[in-house]
């Protein structure tokens, strides 16, 4: 086992069914953190669902940074007995409930309500914490002139779960609600209130009863400063927004629709156009037809969304198109997969996607602070080298809260890249796709007097017209794939990739992605002085930086890499590349992301001589046997209880069916 | 370079690229292209504020022959081209073209949504009825159980009704022209793109290579002693919503559109077949971002500029 004394953190988790608010209280309770001067990171697992499944929200918070989750909860608060339980109504349960996460000495709070199921867990080794929230809510509405009505108002339950956790862990209440009361906003005044209030009472019970007793604390906050308190999805779009993005397309999918959302809401404030399309096939296309207009543009999709654009991305790269910028937040496929979870599936799509050679960039984002500046820096890429540029996120990124100091855009520089200036075209012709020492070749925008020009998604001459010549062909397949190396050389090494550590040390680790949070966590936990172990981050997968890459790997000793995805996409990436072949792959493809603790686990079993390919879920490196003996377990465990009614959901008072 | 100064006039001549056409000798595609250079010329639109833009088949080369901006996209995807080149500068001159499988077939899903959108825009759809490029296959208007002489066997499915598609999907202005009767549809695509929004010109295109079916004699015939194709703007035919607001005159003037379009006695009628002035796609986009209403989007610099403190101030 890993040495966790390190880690002082504190794993807070709330569990309910969707509709309940949960993710409303674990934001609340975030910002209310933040505020606090503590550092946090948020972690959402939900269904592909409206009402009803299960869904469940860790913080982790710390006085140091975070960037990652970890497996044990320290206060579980649960809103139902599944929470508790596990699925006990589906024929093949979809999960084995929470309570086998809560470490020993920490503690469970649940509703009065639920206390049949306290003796179905087999955890004498917690303290199980009982709130009569249904009294509780009874009192607050009692004082607000509404009694008799808690059936009615079950809906605030949430409020009163995180009222419950603020007093027991014995947080500042009022910062809590005053992020509540924000939340609310300003037009539900009243509601914000009764939720306050009702949030209050819980507080107060659990303050008064809990307070103090639980093996884990919140460590004492550091001191307060200015930071934010941000998801990856908004950290994109603000960076299509200071990047000058003038139209996002987008079709609606799981989990990208969010960032779309984002800008939609900013649209008049910051004169977006945010075109909704009819499908993702519409919204690739227009987004290259806007590029070419002169604006620069950018669609966001998932998976699913990204299968429909491989031909548009052929048409950009084309008809050197000056992007547009393409965000894939990745999600579990194939096909529908998970629409809700993670998997780090689509690198090998991304990089090879479409029919012939299509020049493009890929950017891999590996925390939320990186999407906001990679989303900057895409845009540039695509007017300077007039090629799709490829930003590769993921649901863990998209959905996941960070707290971290305000972007700093003072050095944020737009390029728009070569433009045609008629005054300095000497009354020649103009070429759009004129052969230029650099492979760029200037560009008009319609509506340039003097600047028309022809396009074709056919094999095209200088001017644009269709040409099969040999010459021509080779010359203009020349000048589009030599764009790649044209940004290979320009954009700097520590865009490509980033080495954290010494690189000369006996293990070098290798990740992409999302995975760089739990890396890096796990680091600082198992060796802070960075004696055993570096971590490679690859940054930019197209144009692949070779060289500086091939060049760690032959000097490094024990190779280890990270992919969230079964078929090792990152270590085939580089051995294609580099013809260096990992000794370890650590693999995770269930659909939840890494935690920090199966990274360690992962690399304390590598380093110890486990195989070269290692599979990781719940925590744990995991046998070959382990998901059917898992599945066997949790079917078993169904039917040893009586079959359990799917949650209901509250409606809102007065909701007329 | 332009100025205001300018009093150039610009003459048919000056829409023309000065590049070989390929096109099949007696293609009816000529008549098309020429009536939009001569419908540009007529409306003294810059050709540099002017953008053609296709997607692929015989039709898709038409932009190589305009010397304006011109784009030869994708298969089916003219709608989403233009709709985008339209938001990034909305005082653009936007013409799309496309064939009839292009518009009606694989584009058939963007058709419905630009329809929808009811952008300032003109889509020419050149429809012969069949797949010229690849070599003559069925495209969606062709007749059940009939067969060209490229095709193997007749058709079994039923066609696309383009002016009743275009009237289902909320185009404003639909309109069906005749490739060989250059005259008349110089007249219609002038209206439509003077129209304001989304004009669809459903032009009857003979092709002499492989539509042996519905060729430049057949559409001469007389039927029933009458002209097979007749022109709606001789008749008492009203083709205009006077009222917008009038749900019951869009109905009856949609129904009578249906009505002409689908004639039992065989005759074709060319002319407007239905027009609507309401608001615009960019009308209400306007009203939303409202820097919109002074320039185009392209023209924006302020997007370049901008300031996003107050959205990370609400994080904090």
């Amino acid at each position: 086992m890993a040495d966790k004394s390190r880690d002082t953190s504190f794993s807070w988790m709330i569990g309910g069914p969707q509709g309940s608010g949960i993710n409303v209280s674990a934001e609340i309770f975030a910002k209310a953190l933040s505020r606090a001067g503590y550092y946090v990171f948020g972690q959402i697992e939900y269904h592909s669902n409206i009402k009803g499944k299960h869904s469940a929200y860790r913080l982790r918070i710390s006085e140091q940074p975070v960037s990652s989750h970890v497996e044990t909860v320290h206060l579980l608060s649960a809103l139902d007995e599944e929470t508790l339980v596990g699925d006990l109504y589906h024929e093949f349960p979809a999960h084995p409930g929470h309570a086998h996460e809560v470490a020993p000495g920490s503690a469970i709070l649940y509703d009065r309500e639920y206390r049949k199921f306290i003796d179905w867990l087999d955890r004498s080794d917690v303290l199980f914490w009982e709130i009569p929230y249904a009294d509780l809510l009874e009192q607050a509405l009692s004082e607000m002139g509404k009694p008799g009505q808690a059936r009615a108002y079950r809906i605030m339950n949430n409020s009163m779960v995180l009222g419950a956790s603020v007093g027991a862990l014995g947080f500042d209440f009022e910062m809590v609600a005053e992020a509540m009361r924000e939340s609310f906003g300003a037009k539900a005044g009243k509601v914000a209130e009764m939720n306050v209030n009702a949030a209050h009472h819980a507080c107060d019970y659990a303050r008064e009863h809990f307070a103090g007793k639980i093996a884990h604390r919140l460590p004492p906050a550091p001191a307060r400063r200015e930071q934010i308190l941000i998801k990856g999805s908004q950290a994109v779009a603000l960076g299509k927004l200071q990047a000058g993005c003038g139209i996002q397309t987008y079709y609606p999918i799981s989990p990208a629709t969010d960032e779309s959302v984002y800008l939609e809401e900013n649209q008049r404030e910051h004169s977006l156009v945010v075109l909704q399309t009819e499908d993702e096939v519409s919204a690739i296309d227009a987004a290259v037809m806007a590029a070419h207009g002169g604006v620069r543009s950018a669609t966001s999709t998932s998976g699913p969304g990204f299968a429909l654009m491989p031909e548009g991305l052929g048409f950009a790269a084309m008809t050197e198109a000056p992007g547009p910028v393409v965000v894939i937040y990745q999600r579990g496929g194939p096909s529908t997969g998970l629409p809700t979870r993670w998997e780090q599936g689509d690198l090998s799509f991304a990089v090879s996607a479409g029919q012939g050679d299509i020049p493009r960039i890929v950017i891999a984002s590996g925390d939320i602070e990186e999407t906001f500046f990679d989303s900057f820096d895409a845009f540039n890429y695509a007017d300077r080298y007039q090629i799709p540029v490829i930003l590769l996120v993921d649901k863990h990124l998209s959905s996941s809260y960070q707290t971290m100091a305000a972007f700093d855009t003072s050095k944020l520089v737009i390029d728009r890249g070569a433009l045609f200036d008629p005054a300095k075209n000497g009354g020649g012709e103009f070429f759009r796709h004129a052969f230029t020492p650099s492979g760029i070749s200037p560009r008009s925008i319609p509506g340039q007097p003097g600047g028309v020009f022809w396009t074709t998604t056919d094999e095209h001459d200088p001017r644009g017209h269709i040409t099969e010549s040999i010459p021509n062909r080779l010359a203009m397949v020349d000048k589009r794939m030599g764009k790649m190396d044209l940004a290979g050389r320009e954009i700097p090494d520590e865009k490509k990739f980033r080495l954290f550590g010494s690189g000369r040390t006996p293990v070098l680790v290798i990740g992409w992605g999302s995975t760089k949070g739990a890396i890096v966590d796990a680091l600082r936990r198992i060796d802070p002085e960075g004696q055993t172990y570096s971590f490679l981050q690859i940054r930019i997968l197209r144009p692949f930086p070779v060289e500086p890459i091939r060049e760690l790997l032959e000097r490094a000793g024990k190779v280890i890499c990270f992919d969230g995805n079964y078929s090792e996409q990152l270590a085939r990436l580089l051995r294609t590349e580099t013809g260096f072949q990992p000794q370890h792959r650590v693999v995770k493809y269930e659909g939840r992301p890494f935690s920090e603790d199966e990274i360690v686990a992962a690399l304390e079993h590598a380093v110890a001589g486990g195989p070269d390919r290692i599979v990781v879920t719940g925590g744990r490196v995991i046998d070959s046997d382990f998901a059917m003996k898992e599945f066997d377990r949790m079917v078993e465990m169904r039917l040893k209880h009586e079959k359990m009614l799917p949650p209901m959901v509250p409606l809102p008072p007065g909701y007329n069916r | 370079m332009g100025t205001a100064t300018d009093i150039k006039t610009f003459s048919p001549q000056d829409y023309k690229a000065d590049i070989h056409n390929d096109w099949c000798p007696g293609c009816g595609d000529f008549g098309i292209l020429s009536s939009i250079q001569i419908a540009l010329s007529k409306l003294q639109i810059p050709p540099y504020r002017t953008a053609v833009v296709s997607g692929i088949g015989c039709s898709g080369k038409t932009p190589h022959y305009m010397n304006t901006y011109a784009f030869h996209t994708l298969h089916g995807r003219v709608m989403p081209s233009i709709t985008a080149l339209k938001l990034a500068n909305h005082d653009l001159t936007v013409i799309g073209v496309g064939g009839d499988g292009d518009a009606y077939g694989i584009g058939a899903g963007h058709f419905v949504s630009g329809g929808r959108r009811n952008l300032d825009l003109t889509y020419i759809v050149f429809n012969n009825d069949v797949y010229a490029l690849t070599k003559g296959q069925a495209s969606p208007t062709i007749a059940k159980g009939q067969k060209t002489k490229s095709m193997s066997e007749e058709s079994i499915m039923e066609p696309i009704n383009p002016v009743l598609l275009g009237l289902a999907c909320g185009y404003t202005f639909v309109a069906r022209g005749y490739a060989l009767d250059t005259k008349y549809l110089v007249e219609l695509i002038t209206q439509a793109i003077r129209h304001r929004g989304t004009a669809l010109v459903d032009v009857l295109q003979t092709c002499p290579t492989y539509n042996d079916l519905h060729s430049k004699s057949w559409y001469g015939e007389k039927v029933d002693g009458e002209d097979r194709l007749y022109k709606l703007d001789q008749t008492d035919y009203d083709p205009v919503v006077h009222d917008p607001n009038d749900v019951a005159e869009i109905t009856q003037k949609k129904a009578q559109a249906l009505l002409k379009s689908q004639d039992p006695t065989g005759r074709i009628a060319l002319g407007v077949y239905y027009k609507l002035e309401v608001p615009t796609y960019e009308d209400f986009l306007k009203e939303k971002i409202t820097a919109l209403q002074a320039k185009p989007l392209v023209e924006l610099e302020e997007i370049y500029h901008r300031d996003i403190t107050p959205n990370l101030s609400k994080m904090m």
